[in-house]
């Protein structure tokens, strides 16, 4: 889990108090508020599912519940780019977990995590639907067709470039936005 | 309103979106194929070029999207329909062949026949779609209008017929259309093949006033995309037999549950919806009578077995997306407890064309106990993939040799897998096999929702059913026990059969389990995940011996039983691509300048093999990973 950012905490409950109050507060929107929080947010801090809990009055192991049992539901930042590998089957058929291995050695993150700095998240998805072009990869919502390690390169030397800040500048922000595992 | 009356209205509204599309044919119309798989090729690129030739030679033509035809192998495609000639399909468009359609096709007049994949249009110059093998094969029922047809625009489905059976129906008794399902014995195409005229007739008889139509879009197979693509090619299709269910079995309200994954199904029937209803085909007092229904799109929050029908039901209540025991069965006590009816997209879209061509018609295709057409998504080792329509009864054989064309490079066909993860591997003794749901349920496959993926030499069977037993262990909602925790054993025997570990009894347990998690599931999620498990076992037994007894990987894909290798005497000198393609520097120069690999930074990612130029071919893979003794001294 990353740590948040400065301001961020103020900004997830000002948006959890946003939701609920748009919402009559029964069990049966539990789905709806983590929608809506999602959509606002880009994913479900644990805060904000703790607050949800407290708001719609259901035990907090629901709301985990509900947030991990849907895959919809994303625990972690989105980070600046988003990589999904397809691992649809004709994906993994044509070498997908090979190319997301080398997304994970690149990004030096696992399947469903954020980088550090925020720069990438990397996530696994079942399927894109175009398993013509397998195996595939969606970088920032756009569809690349068979991505081999070598295009991982590619891609990745594209991403690198987009780094804020002057050129050479390993790692992202400083303050407060570097954080370890909790 | 009397039975001519509303006839009339409907016929009226026919015409007019008639002369509405006639206005619209006498310029030349291009087509572009803008369905996910179109889009992820590139569509809107080739959109973008065809506007802009078309304002550059200020010609009137006019650029329209449409969803997906069902060729997805040579995407991105679009169609040219110029008054005066045939409607011709161009595949693998780029912007240079764009440019050319547009200066000699649209603005000279040479359909640039070289460049086309097929006509659309019986003529004397060019064959059609219907002269390949695939062609006469292919029947067409409710992908008729696929990629064909405007779907942002209600008037060209109501132009080709669309809505006639619901003025026709309207016009008759509810117990017509029940009727009529019921002589066609349609059956659900959500992969059990249940029969919709009993299911609906159940509802019926319920009795309650308030009863649900639900349409099942959450179609969760990694590697089908039937649901998804007639949802965005053809949407009213699936609404209209919709309405047509609802008024057979007395229902004012229906949802139809598509994946949050599907962002262009959601928006394109969203739109139909609201269009259907300025139409006065839905809402209330539906064509002026007092038949009232109207329907509203749920999203799923993306789960698998939120395709089971309770555990759908369950999602839709807020509730976590789990199955109930039945009975009750949902046309007992379904969504908010009320009597439901829950179908397939693809069966819903059968029901407009059954009652206004008629059961007799719909039972002319296919076998006799499977009536119509089975849709496939025809993808892995095959050279046509796509989206394909055939009837009932046609084998596997023809299925992957005459309509998908085969596989590619002439490579060896292995294996056949249908049914996505419910469903099983079949070989090659099998392919006579035809098609309907009792035969493959015989072979030990399911029918499915229809994904089929085609495997070769380089697949191996073990890995392969890792894989979908991977998927269905993460999907498991962890109700019952067998399905929790055994398919994560039977995970966990897999992933040891792909390291070499284990031995025949190890096999021997796998099987087991796989019967007790089969027998001991409530919901088919459960019952069927060690379908893949078991068909590879008995079809495939020997690949799974070579992994324990030899530690070898006969499909050489198992990583952990096979190494990298350069070749000596293939290797030259003169070429350094692999050392620059390594991810790792695991690729070093030998004093003698030729290649090799330092087995312990080789992390196995194929990229030295992919990148070795054709004319060497020097790295290979062996299996079991052990190196040519002679050859590495050699090296060193």
């Amino acid at each position: 889990m990353l740590q948040l950012k400065e301001g961020e905490k103020e900004e997830i409950l000002a948006c959890v108090k946003e939701v609920l109050g748009e919402n009559s507060k029964t069990h049966e929107n539990l789905i709806p508020v983590l929608q809506q929080v999602q959509k606002k947010l880009g994913y479900l801090p644990v805060l904000a599912m703790e607050k949800i809990a407290e708001g719609l009055d259901v035990p907090a192991a629901d709301v985990f519940g509900l947030a991990t049992f849907y895959n919809q539901f994303r625990l972690n930042p989105p980070g600046k780019h988003e990589v999904k590998v397809c691992l649809g089957t004709a994906c993994y058929m044509t070498g997908g977990d090979i190319t997301l291995e080398s997304f994970e050695r690149r990004m030096e993150i696992k399947e469903s995590e954020t980088s550090p700095d925020r720069h990438y998240s990397l996530e696994r998805v079942a399927c894109v639907g175009c398993c013509s072009l397998a195996p595939v990869v969606v970088v920032d919502d756009q569809v690349e067709g068979k991505v081999t390690p070598t295009r991982v390169d590619g891609i990745m030397l594209e991403l690198e470039a987009d780094r804020d800040g002057p050129a050479g500048e390993e790692s992202g922000p400083k303050e407060g936005g570097n954080s370890e595992q909790d | 309103m009397n039975k001519t009356d509303l006839l009339k209205r409907y016929e009226d509204m026919k015409e007019e979106a008639r002369q509405s599309i006639q206005a619209r044919q006498e310029k030349s119309l291009v087509l572009i194929g803008t369905a996910t798989c179109g889009l992820a090729a590139g569509a809107m690129q080739v959109k973008e070029d065809f506007i802009r030739e078309i304002e550059t030679k200020g010609l009137e033509a006019e650029v329209i999207e449409v969803g997906c035809i069902g060729h997805c192998y040579a995407e991105p495609l679009a169609i040219i329909a110029k008054p005066g000639y045939p409607a011709v399909c161009y595949g693998n468009l780029d912007e240079g062949l764009v440019h050319r359609l547009v200066e000699d096709f649209l603005a000279g007049d040479d359909p640039s026949y070289e460049y086309a994949m097929a006509a659309l249009d019986r003529n004397d110059e060019f064959p059609t779609f219907e002269d390949f093998p695939r062609g006469v094969y292919e029947e067409k029922m409710i992908l008729e209008h696929c990629g064909l047809t405007d779907f942002k625009k209600i008037e060209s489905y109501i132009a080709n017929g669309g809505y006639e059976a619901l003025a026709k129906a309207l016009s008759e008794d509810p117990g017509f259309v029940l009727e009529e399902v019921k002589e066609a014995n349609l059956r659900g195409r959500g992969g059990a093949g249940f029969p919709a005229g009993k299911k609906w007739e159940a509802c019926l008889n319920n009795g309650e006033n308030e009863k649900y139509v639900i349409c099942n879009g959450d179609e969760g197979d990694p590697g089908a995309f039937m649901d998804r693509s007639v949802l965005e090619s053809d949407p009213h299709l699936v609404i209209e037999g919709m309405i047509l269910c609802a008024y057979a079995v007395g229902s004012h309200q229906g949802y139809l549950y598509i994946r949050a994954e599907y962002p262009r199904a959601v928006e394109h029937v969203r739109e139909a919806i609201k269009q259907a209803r300025e139409k006065g085909l839905l809402g209330s007092s539906i064509l002026g009578t007092d038949f009232s229904f109207d329907l509203e799109v749920f999203q799923g929050s993306g789960a698998f077995i939120c395709g089971e029908a309770t555990a759908l039901v369950n999602s839709m209540e807020g509730k976590m997306g789990m199955p109930e025991s039945r009975p009750p069965r949902l046309v007992e006590q379904g969504f908010r407890g009320k009597p439901t009816v829950l179908n397939n997209v693809k069966t819903f879209a059968y029901v407009p064309l059954i009652i206004s061509r008629g059961a007799d018609w719909f039972k002319s295709t296919g076998t006799s106990e499977s009536p119509g057409t089975a849709v496939f998504s025809l993808v892995g080792k095959i050279n046509n993939t796509g989206l394909v329509e055939v009837p009932m009864g046609t084998t596997l054989r023809q299925l992957i040799e005459e309509v998908g064309d085969g596989l590619p490079n002439g490579r060896e066909f292995k294996a056949v897998q249908i049914g996505g993860p419910s469903g099983g591997c079949l070989p090659e003794s099998s392919l006579d096999v035809p098609i309907d749901f009792d035969s493959l349920h015989e072979a030990g496959a399911i029918m499915g929702s229809g994904g089929l993926v085609v495997m070769d030499q380089d697949d191996c069977m073990v890995s392969v059913a890792r894989y979908f037993l991977e998927f269905t262990q993460h999907e498991s909602c962890g109700k019952c026990t067998f399905c929790r925790l055994g398919t994560k054993h039977m995970l966990d025997i897999l992933t040891d059969i792909t390291r070499g570990e284990g031995d025949l009894e190890t096999l021997e347990l796998l099987k087991e389990l796989s019967e007790d998690v089969r027998d001991g599931s409530l919901c088919n999620l459960g019952r069927t995940a060690p379908n893949p498990v078991l068909t590879t076992l008995r079809y495939f037994y020997d690949e799974y011996r070579a992994h324990v007894e030899e530690g070898r990987c006969p499909a050489l894909v198992c990583r952990d039983l096979i190494l990298y290798y350069i070749k000596p005497p293939k290797c030259s000198k003169l070429c350094n691509v692999c050392v620059g393609s390594c991810p790792t520097e695991a690729i070093y120069t030998r004093e003698d300048g030729l290649k090799a690999i330092d087995q312990d930074k080789c992390v196995k990612c194929d990229n030295c093999r992919k990148a070795c130029p054709d004319e060497y071919d020097a790295v290979i893979k062996l299996s079991p990973p052990e190196l040519p003794a002679e050859k590495e001294r050699k090296a060193k």
